[in-house]
């Protein structure tokens, strides 16, 4: 009797584990491959350049060595290093201060504004991103819009030198990015239940104190999201501090562009490659750990 | 004393009309029910209390002070949500902590306090779960806690029992009465459960599409319905539409039923409860019929009749089981006292 009991319930079990795991190989295998063959094997084998010294017209000489490593040190790559995890933060900070206020206001619009305002903040990506940053020279440069204004209002006698500098960059990066920060944040308070912000107010929470208790911790997980979003693509961008940097402030990414093409040390622009591949798992770590954390608070 | 004074409240979404013209007076102390079908604007009615919708018309008083215009977290009333709104980041003991700590209490008293209320509630060994590892019963009880460990001057609570199991709501109704009783809050409480309304309530406001039909203590209703939706709407009735003359009330194709005529001359409603029905032999009652169905319920069985002439089925309850088969000629009796005449 409780022989054919075990077996009933035996049978009537989800079926075995192999059919889940075709079906997620079936689905799984072109995503995979692509990324595979076309990301992660090119990867591995340029990192592997690091173990070698530089060949002289490029490519490298096949004999181990750590000195790669070693040239790391030099208070020149980690100064541009450490700037460039400075301007990325500080951009970060920036989209995120202007961003959640935006992505905020959006979700209470009634419906036909949240499209429009939608629409907007998209619109930008249908211009190449190239374009859009010249178009920031135009505006900033010596005889340029801004400056013009400025002059013409009287409120400053000579052109002011607003290009070429880190917060020429910082404000290139904002631009190009902030839009990342404000559709993960958008969406997270666009999704959460107003009832709740109601319960909050009904137990005695005056709107302040709703916000922190409520709305920021429901709503972070995904404005660290946005963060990384905005962080990653800053910390390596080589085309905003090329252009709005002019060359005077240069940035990671330059750095590991110079020494491929115009350096032509492949070895030490692989290294260079992996620290920031290796800040970027070291935060994308991070903002996890720290949303689960939100999340069980 | 009234604690509450709701007057001439009302509210449109659009073409839909949720509350018109509503006027209640709510007592100190009361335990008042809601009670009406499904959208004609109970909750709506409860948020204007909360503070989280606000009348196209009308005014709302708690203490003689203008309630509509205190920001909703300054109210000294707490709405137990119908979707509960459970906290999701927060465990139980925090989200029940939470009204307590925006009241800046010592945490050695909130610690106490939600102890006590999540014991009450059944749910003192779920203290460390999330709402979303909590049954649906578990969530509403969540909610119950969350609002009446406030002891607030008045609860509004939402359809607070509705997923509860029989033996669970009767505790809870107990407690809800206790906290009545003994703490004196004030209870406006929204059920779609009529018995639940009748045993539990003080007196009982009847709405429909976003008027008030009727409000009256429990028996009063059930005897004495004013409308003919009221009439209809609480507890089993068998409704006989006719007209009021000199003469009495005569309905179409039965002739003369028996009641007392109270209403003017014109078109009424007469209603006359199964219980009040009574069998007899044919010929000499209010009307003759053909038993149709028998149906047993324990303490009560309830018979169908089928009367020429009346296009609903006339129900009868009698006490125990019936001795009477389908298909049995049978009249139908009742004391002109107990019949009710309602405007149509
Ligand atoms: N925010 C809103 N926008 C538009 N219509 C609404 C809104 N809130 C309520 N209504 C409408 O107002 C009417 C009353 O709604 P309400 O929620 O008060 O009903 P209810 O009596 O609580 O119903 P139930 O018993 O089903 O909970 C319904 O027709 C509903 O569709
Ligand atoms: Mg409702």
């Amino acid at each position: 009797m409780s022989g054919n009991l075990t077996k009933a319930s035996e049978t009537s079990r989800r079926p075995p584990g192999w059919g889940r795991a075709a079906a997620a190989v079936f689905f799984l295998a072109p995503g995979l491959t692509a990324l595979i063959v076309l990301a992660i094997v090119p990867m591995i084998l340029m990192l592997t350049y690091m173990f070698f010294p530089r060949g002289r017209f490029g490519g490298v000489v096949y004999e181990f060595t750590l000195e790669n490593f070693a040239r790391l040190n030099d208070p020149l790559y980690l100064g541009v290093i450490g700037d460039s995890l400075v301007i990325a933060g500080l951009v970060t900070l920036i989209a995120l201060l202007i961003g959640y206020p935006t992505a905020y206001a959006i979700a209470q619009l009634p419906p036909r504004w949240k499209t429009i305002a939608l629409v907007a903040i998209m619109l930008p990506f249908w211009t190449n991103f190239l374009i859009r940053i010249y178009a920031w020279i135009v505006l900033l440069s010596g005889p340029g819009l801004v400056n013009d204004a400025l002059t013409g209002l009287g409120l400053v006698d000579e052109p002011l030198e607003l290009l070429y500098n880190e917060g020429t960059i910082v404000l290139g990066l904002v631009y190009g990015y902030l839009s990342l920060m404000i559709l993960p944040i958008y969406s997270a308070v666009e999704k959460l239940d107003p009832r709740l912000r109601e319960a909050s107010a009904n137990l005695g929470a005056s709107p302040f104190r709703t916000f922190l208790s409520v709305t920021l911790p429901l709503t972070l997980p995904s404005a660290l999201i946005g963060a990384v979003l905005v962080f990653v693509p800053s910390f390596g961008n080589y085309v905003v501090p090329e252009l709005l940097g002019g060359g005077k402030a240069i940035m990671v990414g330059n750095m590991i562009r110079d020494q491929f093409l115009k350096a032509r040390d492949w070895p030490f622009g692989a290294t260079l490659a992996l620290v920031m591949i290796v800040f970027t798992f070291v935060l994308l770590i991070a903002q996890a750990v720290a949303s689960r954390r939100v999340r069980n608070a | 004393m009234t604690l509450l004074s709701i007057e001439g409240v009302s509210r449109k979404f659009g073409d839909v009309v949720a509350l018109s013209d509503v006027t209640l007076d709510i007592k100190a102390g009361e335990f008042f029910a809601l009670l009406g079908p499904s959208g004609c604007g109970k909750t709506t009615l409860l948020r204007i209390l909360a503070g989280f919708e606000w009348p196209d018309r009308g005014n709302v008083r708690l203490d003689g002070a203008d309630l509509l215009r205190q920001p909703p977290h300054r109210r000294p009333v707490n709405l137990m949500f119908q979707s509960y709104a459970l906290f999701p980041h927060m465990t139980v003991a925090k989200n029940v902590a939470y009204g307590l700590e925006r009241e800046g209490l010592p945490r050695a008293e909130i610690k106490t306090r939600v102890g006590e209320v999540l014991e009450k509630v059944g749910l003192d060994t779920m203290a460390g779960r999330r709402p979303a590892q909590l049954s649906g019963g578990q969530q509403q009880r969540v909610a119950l806690a969350r609002a009446i460990v406030k002891r607030p001057r008045m609860l509004l609570l939402d359809e607070p029992l509705s997923a509860l199991d029989k033996k669970v709501r009767a505790e809870m109704q107990l407690e809800l009465k206790r906290l009545q009783h003994e703490v004196g809050i004030t209870f406006v409480v929204v059920t779609h459960d009529q018995e639940e309304a009748m045993s539990l309530a003080d007196r009982i406001a009847v709405m429909d599409n976003g008027l008030i039909e009727q409000v009256d203590a429990p028996i009063a209703l059930y005897d004495r319905p004013r409308t003919r939706f009221v009439a209809d709407f609480i507890g089993a009735n068998n409704l006989f539409t006719g007209t009021v003359t000199a003469g009495g009330f005569e309905v179409p194709g039965l002739g003369p039923l028996p009641c007392k005529t109270d209403l003017p001359n014109g078109i009424a409603v007469l209603a006359v409860r199964p219980e009040r029905v009574r069998l007899g032999d044919p010929g000499r009652g209010a009307a003759d019929g053909t038993v149709v169905d028998v149906s047993f319920f324990g303490g009560i069985s309830h018979i169908a009749v089928d009367v020429p002439g009346h296009d609903r089925k006339v129900l009868v309850a009698t006490q125990g089981s019936a001795r009477i088969a389908p298909g049995a000629a049978v009249g139908l009796f009742w004391n002109p006292d107990d019949a009710v005449l309602v405007p149509a």
